[in-house]
This record gives C-alpha cells, sequence and structure tokens, in this order.
C-alpha cells in the first residue's frame, strides 16, 4: 500500500511539469506481437504514471484502424510504416499523420504453402545435416512461379495492406529472385500489372486461414501468423524480413498532426510510456519475454498460443516443423535506436511507393527528404527522451541525440544493393525490375524513361 | 376415489385437494409459458393425484426432453474428437464448459483488476487533494477490456434498443397499413423490396449514414451502439409490420361497424377495437421480430466489429489459439439460450396481455 502511494505520487510529481491536456486515450491495434510496447505500456502502468488512462482496441484489418484514427474515434494506432507517410502524401485516404515513435525492427515472415514448399525444396541447396540453406532466395521459388504459369495457373500470395511493409519485403524479396510482383498506377490500384506474382490484400490474422483454403499460395505477414502456420501444419516459412533487410524498421505508433498540435504535453506523455515499454521489452538482454509472451497470448491482445508467440519472440524462429533455429534479432524493440523515427526510414518506404508505380511521377531527391520530415518527428521522441534521461527513467546512451536522421547507407539486403536515405533516385536506379527515373506505368505497360 | 383403508372419504380433506389442483390447473398456464410445463405434473403429484396419469404427462413433458439433449451431448462427444481441424479436434461437450469456466474466471479476474485500478485512482486523487489540487481530481471509468458477461450484457442492450426503435415504428405503420387500403397500396411493394434485405447489406449504409449524422457521440449512446441497433432495426422491423397490418385488416366487421354505429372517435377506435383485436398477431410479429433482431445483431457486430458477442466470436476466430473453437462454442451456446430466453419472454408478454387462445 505504501509503495503504491510513493508510486501515485511520483506519478503527481511528473504530472505537475507535463499535464496531459488530453488524458483518456483509446488506442488501436491489430492482432500481431508488435504491437507489444502497447500492451507493455498498458500492463505496466507506463501510461498510468504519465497520467494517461489508455483503452487499447483492437481493430479488424488496416483499413479500419486507419480510418479511424483519422475521424478521431482512435487517438491513435499501431501503424504499418508506409501508412502515415501514404496518408500524407494522398495515396489512399488523405491525411496528415505523423509518428513521434518507431515501434520495432524486424518481425515478418513469408510463408508459403506445404504445396509450393514441395515444389521448391529440390531447388535449395542443403546444409551438410540435410537442413535448407538459410537464407532462401526466391530465386528458388522462380522454377515454382514458372510452372503455375506454364499450367495456366495463377500464383497467388498475400500481404496485407497495399502500403505495408509486407507488401514492399515481399515484392523486394521476389523481385531480387526475378519475379516480378507488378506494377500499380494511378489508375489501376491492383498492383498486378505486368505481374508474375499476384499480390492481394489479406488482414493478418486471417492470413493462415486464407492459406488453409486455398485462396493464396503463400503471404508476407507479421508474427505470431508465420509460426502459427508451422503449428497448424499448414505451410512453411521461408524467409524472415531480417534476412531480406537486416534490422529493417518495422511499425510506427501514428496520430494525426492535427492532435499532436493541439495535445502537445499528451504526445510527449505517450511517448514517454512507449519508449519506457520498449525499454522493458529488450532489457537485460530479452529477459523480460517470455512474461511479455505471457500478456500477449491473452486474448484481448494477440490472443495466439502463448508456445506459438514464444517461437519468435524469444529469440528462434521455426521454419520448417522441427527445423527451429537462433536469429536473436528477430524482434527488436529498443537495441539499435530501434524506436527513433529516422528520416531515412521513411525514405527507403517512399522510395518502394516509387519503385511499384504508387507514387505514380518521378520525385527529386529534396522532395523524399521534406515527406520524411514531414511525417517523421524525431523532434517529439527526443523530447520525450530528455524527460525521461532527466527522470533517471532512461540511459543517456541509448538515445541518438546528434544524428541528422539518417542512418548510415547500408548494403545489408538480400540483394546486397546499397541504400542511402539521402540519394533516393539513384537508389532505385539500381534494380533490374521496378520503375526508373522519367517512368510512369499506364494500361499499356511501363512508359518513359 | 377411495381410501385404501375403506374408510368414509374426509369430505374436508377431499376439498381441499380439489381446491389445490384447481390451483395447479390455473398455475399450469403460466409453467407452459416460461417453458417450465413438467413441473405442473410433478406438482399434480405432489398434491395427490394419480401417480400413473401424472407419470405419462412427466415423460412427455420432462424425460423425452432429457434424452433428447442426453443424445445431442453424447452425439457430440462422440464426433467431435473425430473432426481434426488445424486448431486440433472440435472441441466437446467437457472442454466447452471448461473454457464456459474459464470466461467466468477472466470475468472475476478482471472485476479485481478493477478494483485495483480504482484504488490507485483514489490515491492519485487523494495526492491531489493534500496537495490542494482539488480542481484536478477526476474519476474515470475503467479503461480494461470488456469481458465475456460485459459483451453479452452490450449484446442485450443493444437488441432492446434496436427492437424498441423497430415496435414503435412498425406497429403504428402496420395499424395504418391495416386499416387503409391506400395505405397498404403505398407501402406494399416497399415493404416487399426492403424485407428480404440481409444485414450485411444494411450495414455499410447505416455506418455512413450514422457516421455523418450522429457526430458528437455521447459516451453513454456510442456510435458502434447506435450503428449496431439501427441495423436491427431495419431487419427486424418487417415482421411485426406486416403481421400487425394483417392482423387490423382481419378485423371482424361486425366490431367495426358496431364503431361506427357508436359513432366512437378514431383514436378510440383504434384503442378500443382494434388493438385488442389486433394483439395475437401484433405479438407474433413481435416475437418473429425479435428472433430476427438477435439473429442480425451478431452477424453486425461480427461485421463491423461493434462491441458485442458477435465481436467475441470474430475475435477469438481471429486469435487462433487453441481454445478458441471452444469458446466460440460457448458463444454459440450462449447466442442460442438467450435467444430462446427472449423469444419466451415476449411469450410471456403475450400471454399477460392477450385473452385469446390462440397463441
Amino acid at each position: 500500500m505504501a509503495a503504491a502511494a510513493t508510486l501515485a505520487l511520483g506519478g503527481i510529481a511528473q504530472a505537475e511539469l507535463l499535464l496531459p491536456e488530453k488524458d483518456e486515450l483509446k488506442f488501436g491495434f491489430i492482432k500481431l506481437t508488435d504491437m507489444a510496447p502497447l500492451a507493455i505500456a498498458y500492463e505496466k502502468g507506463y501510461f498510468e504514471d504519465e497520467g494517461l488512462f489508455v483503452t487499447l482496441e483492437p481493430q479488424a484489418n488496416w483499413k479500419v484502424l486507419l480510418d479511424r484514427v483519422i475521424t478521431g474515434e482512435l487517438d491513435g494506432a499501431h501503424m504499418l510504416a508506409g501508412q502515415p507517410l501514404a496518408a500524407t502524401i494522398g495515396f489512399g485516404t488523405e491525411a496528415h499523420i505523423i509518428t513521434p515513435f518507431s515501434m520495432d525492427l524486424n518481425g515478418n515472415g513469408i510463408t508459403v504453402s506445404n504445396e509450393v514448399w514441395e515444389m521448391m525444396k529440390p531447388n535449395i541447396p542443403k546444409l551438410e545435416d540435410g537442413r535448407p540453406q538459410h537464407p532462401i532466395k526466391a530465386d528458388y521459388l522462380k522454377p515454382v512461379v514458372d510452372q503455375f504459369k506454364a499450367d495456366g495457373k495463377p500464383f497467388k500470395m498475400g500481404m496485407v495492406f497495399p502500403v505495408s511493409t509486407h507488401n514492399y519485403e515481399l515484392r523486394y524479396w521476389l523481385a531480387a529472385g526475378g519475379i516480378h510482383p507488378g506494377y500499380y498506377s494511378a489508375s489501376d490500384i491492383s498492383g498486378q500489372i505486368s505481374a508474375d506474382a499476384l499480390l492481394s490484400v489479406t488482414p493478418p490474422p486471417q492470413m493462415p486461414a486464407t492459406l488453409e483454403a486455398g485462396t493464396i499460395h503463400g503471404y508476407c505477414v507479421g508474427e505470431p501468423w508465420n509460426q502459427q502456420a508451422v503449428f497448424k501444419g499448414i505451410g512453411v516459412p521461408v524467409i524472415t524480413d531480417y534476412e531480406i533487410w537486416k534490422n529493417n524498421p518495422e511499425k510506427v505508433f501514428g496520430i494525426t498532426a492535427e492532435f499532436a498540435e493541439k495535445y502537445p504535453n499528451t504526445t510527449t506523455a505517450l511517448t514517454k510510456a512507449l519508449i519506457r515499454a520498449a525499454i522493458w521489452l529488450d532489457e537485460n538482454d530479452n529477459a523480460n519475454r517470455m512474461e511479455a509472451v505471457e500478456i500477449l497470448s491473452r486474448s484481448e491482445y494477440v490472443g495466439a498460443d502463448a508456445e506459438v508467440i514464444a517461437n519468435s519472440m524469444t529469440g528462434t524462429f521455426e521454419y520448417e516443423k522441427g527445423d527451429k533455429r537462433d536469429i536473436p534479432d528477430f524482434n527488436v524493440f529498443f537495441r539499435y535506436y530501434a524506436t527513433y523515427p529516422y528520416y531515412s526510414d521513411a525514405v527507403w518506404y517512399l522510395t518502394q511507393m516509387r519503385r511499384w508505380g504508387q507514387i505514380t511521377d518521378t520525385k527529386p531527391d529534396e522532395w523524399y527528404a521534406e515527406v520524411a520530415s514531414k511525417v517523421y518527428r524525431p523532434d517529439l521522441y527526443l523530447k520525450a527522451a530528455r524527460a525521461l534521461v532527466d527522470a533517471g527513467q532512461a540511459d543517456e546512451a541509448d538515445f541518438p541525440w546528434d544524428t541528422d536522421g539518417y542512418r548510415e547507407a547500408t548494403a545489408e539486403f538480400i540483394d546486397e544493393v546499397s541504400f542511402d536515405g539521402r540519394t533516393p533516385n539513384a537508389y532505385l536506379s539500381q534494380f533490374p525490375i521496378g520503375l526508373k527515373s522519367g517512368e510512369t506505368v499506364s494500361e499499356s505497360g511501363v512508359t518513359g524513361g | 376415489m377411495t381410501t385404501l383403508d375403506g374408510a368414509v372419504p374426509d369430505p374436508a380433506r377431499e376439498e381441499r385437494r380439489a381446491q389445490r389442483l384447481a390451483r395447479i390447473n390455473k398455475a399450469a398456464t403460466y409453467f407452459d409459458v416460461v417453458g417450465l410445463g413438467f413441473m405442473v405434473p410433478l406438482l399434480r403429484m405432489a398434491a395427490g393425484d394419480s401417480p400413473r396419469q401424472q407419470a405419462a404427462a412427466l415423460w412427455r413433458t420432462l424425460l423425452v426432453p432429457l434424452i433428447g439433449i442426453g443424445l445431442f451431448i453424447a452425439a457430440w462427444a462422440a464426433l467431435a474428437p473425430q473432426v481434426q481441424t488445424s486448431l486440433g479436434a472440435i472441441p466437446g461437450p467437457a472442454a466447452v464448459m471448461e473454457q464456459a469456466g474459464v470466461l467466468y474466471d477472466d470475468h472475476v479476474a478482471e472485476r479485481g483488476k478493477a478494483d485495483a485500478f480504482m484504488e490507485r485512482q483514489e490515491l492519485r486523487n487523494q495526492a491531489l487533494i493534500e496537495q490542494g489540487l482539488e480542481e484536478r481530481v477526476k474519476w474515470r471509468s475503467y479503461t480494461g477490456k470488456p469481458t465475456y458477461l460485459d459483451q453479452i450484457l452490450t449484446s442485450l442492450v443493444t437488441v432492446a434498443l434496436g427492437f424498441l426503435v423497430a415496435t414503435l415504428i412498425a406497429v403504428p405503420l402496420g395499424i395504418m397499413c391495416g386499416l387503409s387500403p391506400l395505405v397498404n397500396g403505398a407501402l406494399n411493394p416497399l415493404i416487399q423490396i426492403f424485407k428480404p434485405v440481409s444485414p450485411l447489406a444494411w450495414l455499410p449504409i447505416v455506418t455512413m449514414v450514422v457516421s455523418a449524422l450522429y457526430v458528437n457521440a455521447s459516451d453513454a449512446l456510442p456510435k458502434s451502439l447506435v450503428i449496431s441497433a439501427l441495423t436491427v432495426t431495419l431487419c427486424s422491423l418487417w415482421p411485426t409490420l406486416i403481421n400487425t397490418a394483417l392482423g387490423v385488416s382481419s378485423i371482424d366487421r361486425d366490431l367495426m361497424n358496431v364503431g361506427k354505429v357508436l359513432q366512437l372517435p378514431r383514436l378510440t377506435t383504434i384503442r378500443k377495437v382494434v388493438l385488442p383485436s389486433a394483439m395475437p398477431l401484433i405479438f407474433t410479429g413481435l416475437r418473429l421480430s425479435l428472433g430476427v433482431g438477435w439473429m442480425v445483431l451478431i452477424a453486425a457486430e461480427m461485421l463491423a466489429q461493434n462491441p458485442g458477442l458477435g465481436k467475441f466470436v470474430w475475435d477469438e476466430f481471429q486469435n487462433g489459439s487453441s481454445d478458441s473453437l471452444a469458446r466460440i462454442m460457448v458463444a454459440v451456446l450462449t447466442i442460442g439460450l438467450i435467444g430462446f430466453l427472449l423469444d419466451r419472454v415476449m411469450y410471456a408478454l403475450q400471454a399477460a396481455f392477450t385473452y385469446s387462445t390462440q397463441r
């Protein structure tokens, strides 16, 4: 009781400094393990410490979630990194959404059906012990897709939203293996123009059921829905996004620009709570992960069986049944400055939108930088981080105080193409498959360039 | 009736028994109404009626239904494990019972958390008062998840609201249709076209319209509740409307003529003549409407993700945990039982408000 009293008083002392303008909030999320910072901030009382009274509500799909944030039914939400960017530049629904907090690195995988796996397997090089050699490139899937095409059957794969990380990761992987995932155009937003593999949208939790029903032959989705396929025996994850792009940025926490402007203290307070949750998740070499797994397995959060969630949350990943391998960084929530909203992360997503025709025209490099700085808000992040450091709740060294917002150029992609967020157009010119400078897509195909 | 020892029957006792039986006979109607018909033979036996005769009635009203249920459960228990899904075997009755228990425990645990939340809030507010910041003291409701029992309550409130609105529209409209061939002619084609429309088709329209018109949603009447309730209204008003019109139009002409001869005002005619005669059919319509409304509600909640039992079912389907199927079955049984009870309530109301023997 006494401890609780001091805690409450501690909360008051902070509230003194920073009184949230709006303290009753409703946040949306999709049933995926990377919503963990929200669940932890709630369960560990970090929101309450900041004087915030938060209700967490699962949403049916990414579109509903985005629409509800725009209409104000939700104050904020766990979002795909592409969603705030696309909304701000007006692809799909138009609204100015910003992010003060990047939620995690990695955490996705690509799964194919058992049938496709059996067809792929003979092509894949083996390790000495007979297990397939990882990472598995899409080169080994290409003969399967060609076979489908020769038989006159469409090869269909699922991803979760047109501007989702998963759409871009799946496209990246396929294109790196010479399989064309198709273009978007101004008039055709199905994204299947000149495609070898037809990609369509399915909400994350429905992926296994859709694969099982035979509607799609594979999918790219976040955890636990790849491990669920293994447990259900309906599919085999072939690659994780960590292997497609080492430590790629994943979800963000999205709010409207209007919300951040109207409620600056609330924005700082919620960012503080989320940073603390991320610290807790990665603390002492992931020591808290089992507890996090138990929390996530509750039916109000992700709800899948704890053992399925634990498979990826505790630094391993099970490919084929029984083939469990160590991927210590499969889910990163705080290490490597994971929560800092880097402009270069935003630029990468924008390059992919351009690469596949969602951004219909060539844009100058400055445009990329400008959009990134409109949506990604490290200033809000650092304000929250400073407050945490001053209160002794975080370590000064854990935050990149002096960065210009661009990560070092990296070539740690599956196709070893080098990415520098400062030169998006030069980056795009390196890909054999994808739009180049000056090219546009119309009904008759790619023109210009 | 003779007594065993051949003694002269005690007339006073006989009379008491006859009285008791008469009372039981009277009560029998009510027991039937609430679905406890099997109580009658039991009471009769207790009152000393011939056990042999009553045993037959008991067999028909109690044992046969019990055997039916027993056979169903046995078949379920035997067949369920045969079906292997990717979430494991279909759960049998035992697994479903267990999950029902778990859901109840969840509810209790969540209430405990709510109490802890309130306690923390009290401490916080107390601290504020001590610091002289009384204007900042606020009382907030608990922010945790709704439990299974909460979801049931939400669904019941929603269906009640939707059904109430439907009744308020359908009964007057039905009376007008029944009384005036003109109104009937105008409305009939619309009724025929809109009656078969599925709730899933109404939902998007209702959602958009409600979102546009009901901008400042209050906490007591959230938008999601209004949307679900209106969808229920749109689907459930037809049976009441049609049956009311039918009931009103088929009133004995003589009765209406008497009204005319007496030069009763129109409203009095409706109150004294039309409504009492049409009541049995109106209630038949209401019962059908409530049944439709309850079915529609679950579908609407599933599709729109509005709080309630439908959302519970969909969330569990999405969770895909090994307990999900059993939990969904708990929900299916709950939905069925509640639907049955709602129908019984309407039946009881009908019995209370009408004098007709045809129910």
